[in-house]
């Protein structure tokens, strides 16, 4: 560790306001929420509501299917976002335009795009007659039916990877736009070829702006909920699905705290996961 | 680049408190009792005051001022939440300045204020009623389990069915629609299903959808005669045998139906089960294509669960000749098809609708009619005395009906776990049993 001179002591001051405020506006919140899951009526300590919650029927589909999710739809946003920002990187013509256009699911709300994704998933949807007029089925598929976890599943993986793929796209395209050009031409001068050039310059430089999005788009991917909420009910639980039906619907505030304290630490637990191992290899010290 | 990575590091970690903040779910804090409205002093003809839960939403409080200004008493018609509302009913019989006069609210509440000593006992009123022709079944609740009226049926919901035309040739024969039995309406819906390639008969099983009702107060009355006491019983599960059977010719996009109205337009299903509110659209779109009918019958009878509001007075009313004038205006044929035209709650006494009342709400009325008039009635309540776990006792239901007909669980073991479920829920809350499970002297018990 350094020593901290007078002017690191200035910038902790100046940091005061926002760390003020995180405090007030999320940490405390977030320590509420921890209470009220293992708290009971009379402000004992009990683990009673986060079993409630452990035994529930829905609640091993909920933490499946979130998981789930998680592990297909950010690989596969992400590959799909490098792809597009690169593209866009190597653009000289037109460049803004398709950055327009891609990223327009990023002011759609999950509930829109759900009810979208329903007009095509539904029994009488646009899939299905598509599918009937070209004769490659005879009668409508019930995709979104209770029956079909996999094709259900299916529906929510391609909505959340429409609607969320653009913010993974814009923090890539900001990462790369820092760059220098000077790496790229150097190694171009070494005669490296393109493969070359993005795994050992362009992917190490951009790791910083890749494990920012990967962090985000993992917490928000736990979070998933008007998207499957719209397309699915609750035949495809989700645990920040369970987290709003306890509290709005069962009016148990306590198990759907349970669930929030659930959501919370697996965000940190992924998050930490991604900051320690997602590291490049010239910031390793 | 090890200040570079501390600022990565704690941008990346603000991120994550900002999105989990977000998301983070906070106790909602319970909304102030309204205070009591100004109080008129008691001058000479003093106004009624007549408070209610219901006709809130400010159109419909309108209507049914309008429609009691033709009263030959003077009234006030203030609506107000239920828990304020019963909130300040008790708080004036505590101090004995009693300013409410007449109390219209749901059947569930005037247990309430019936132990809170706040009502009058008012058969006399329902002597002067007898030409109103009020449905019996209906009046029967009013007396709350006793042999005295405490209140007179106001207006009613209910959950009934609604088919397309198109479905009635598919009928099992000899099967009288408006007197189904639960076998003839699987037997219909086998038949719909073999005739046509698909599952014609649907149910709103979606989160937002009134299935739970379906099993308090059609499926478990109809073959158990009970609600909570009979919930595990050799009855139940021959309950849920059925259902097992009926689901499978159930349209599964079920468990997304919220309002059956839309799949009954769109003819995704041709017949259907839900509350006359969530059927209105359709019938009153197409009032030509549809009939609506009653629940079917089980072999303990015709269960089914009226949604019934009512209005009683209150004990030491100053002006009590004048409340029950007021009782007898609004059961006024002509003043209850007022009240339906505003809102959607149907009349409860007999009486031709008047010529301006659409032809789907006539369909309807005619269906309520014929459901709670039926011979072999079993009239169910909706839940009383569990308050906010109201949503964790339908909770009990679905989850029933998750394992054992989704999941193709073991029917006598998921009875069991839920029966345990709902032990703890009734525990907690100590509400006891309401109809048509036996009258208990503690909280309700499963057998």
């Amino acid at each position: 560790m350094t020593t901290h001179t007078p002017q690191a002591r200035w910038a902790y001051l100046l940091l005061l306001p926002s760390i003020l405020f995180l405090g007030v506006f999320f940490l405390w919140p977030m320590v509420q929420s921890v209470l009220i899951a293992i708290t009971d009526e009379s402000g004992g300590l009990t683990l009673a509501h986060v079993l409630k919650m452990a035994r529930d029927v829905n609640f091993v589909p909920a933490l499946m299917y979130t998981s789930l999710l998680i592990t297909v739809v950010v690989p596969i946003q992400t590959v799909l976002a490098l792809t597009k920002a690169l593209l866009l990187h190597a653009q000289r013509k037109g460049r803004d335009v398709f950055l327009w256009i891609w990223a327009i699911p990023l002011g759609i709300s999950d509930l829109a795009a759900g009810v979208a994704f329903l007009s095509i998933f539904t029994q009488r949807g646009y899939l299905n007659t598509i599918l009937m007029q070209l004769g490659v089925v005879d009668a409508p598929i019930t995709w979104l039916g209770y029956q079909n976890p996999w094709t259900l599943f299916f529906a929510v993986a391609v909505g959340e990877i429409w609607r969320a793929t653009a913010i993974v796209m814009v923090i890539l395209v900001a990462g790369l736009q820092v760059i220098n050009r000077e790496w790229l031409d150097a190694a171009e001068v070494f005669g490296a070829s393109p493969v070359q050039k993005l795994r050992r310059i362009i992917i190490p430089l951009l790791m910083p702006s890749l494990r920012t999005a990967l962090v985000l788009r993992t917490v928000a991917a736990l979070q998933v909920f008007a998207l499957t909420q719209v397309l699915t009910g609750r035949n495809l639980p989700v645990l920040a699905g369970e987290a709003y039906y306890w509290y709005g619907m069962f009016t148990n505030v306590r198990v759907a705290g349970s669930y929030s304290l659930l959501i919370t630490l697996l965000s940190l637990a992924f998050a930490a996961f991604i900051l320690r191992f997602a590291r490049g290899e010239h910031e390793k010290v | 680049m090890e200040v570079r990575r501390q600022w990565i590091a704690l941008s990346a970690l603000l991120a994550v408190v900002f999105a989990v903040g977000c998301a983070s779910t906070q106790p909602g804090a319970p909304q102030p009792a309204q205070l009591a409205k100004s109080v008129q002093p008691n001058k000479p003809k003093d106004p009624v005051v007549f408070a209610s839960s219901q006709l809130r939403p400010v159109q419909e409080a309108e209507a049914l001022r309008a429609a009691l200004k033709s009263a030959p008493i003077p009234s006030e018609f203030i609506p107000d939440e239920n828990g304020p509302l019963i909130d300040r009913i008790v708080a004036e019989q505590k101090t004995g300045k009693i300013v409410v006069g007449v109390v219209g609210t749901l059947h569930g509440d005037f247990s309430t204020l019936q132990k809170a000593g706040a009502l009058d006992t008012i058969s006399d009123v329902a002597a002067k009623l007898q030409d109103r022709q009020i449905n019996a079944n209906l009046l029967e609740l009013g007396k709350l389990g006793t042999s005295t009226q405490y209140y007179i049926p106001w207006m009613q919901a209910t959950y009934l069915m609604a088919a397309n035309k198109k479905a009635l040739p598919y009928l099992p024969s000899g099967a009288d629609v408006n007197a189904l039995t639960y076998d003839q309406l699987l037997t219909w819906a086998a038949n719909m299903e073999k005739a046509t390639g698909q599952k014609k008969l649907g149910l709103p099983a979606a989160p937002n959808g009134l299935l739970p009702r379906f099993f308090q107060g059609y499926l478990y009355p109809s073959f158990t005669g009970g609600v909570v006491t009979t919930f595990a019983s050799l009855d139940a599960v021959k309950a849920w045998e059925y259902m097992k059977d009926l689901w499978r010719y159930t349209n599964p996009q079920s468990t997304s139906y919220g309002f059956m109205q839309e799949p009954l337009l769109s003819e995704e299903v041709w017949v259907a089960w839900d509350h006359v509110a969530r059927l209105k659209n359709a019938v009153d779109t197409k009032p030509k294509d549809f009939v609506v009918f009653p629940a079917p019958a089980g072999p303990k009878g015709r269960g089914f669960m009226p949604v019934l509001a009512g209005v009683a007075i209150i004990k030491g009313v100053p002006n009590r000749a004048d409340a029950t004038a007021l009782i007898q205006h609004l059961t006024k044929p002509e003043i209850q098809a007022e009240v339906l035209k505003a809102s959607g709650f149907f009349p409860v006494v007999a009486g031709n609708l008047p010529s301006d009342v659409s032809e789907g709400v006539r369909l309807l009325a005619g269906g309520i009619e014929k459901q709670t008039s039926s011979r072999d009635a079993l009239v169910s309540l909706l839940p009383v005395g569990l308050g906010a776990k109201g949503g964790e006792f339908n909770k009990v239901y679905t989850d029933t009906f998750t394992r054992i007909v989704l999941r193709n669980e073991e029917i006598t073991a998921v009875l069991k776990a839920q029966a345990a479920n709902m032990a703890a829920l009734f525990q907690l809350t100590g509400a006891p049993c309401w109809r048509p499970d036996p009258a208990s002297d503690g909280p309700c018990q499963v057998k």
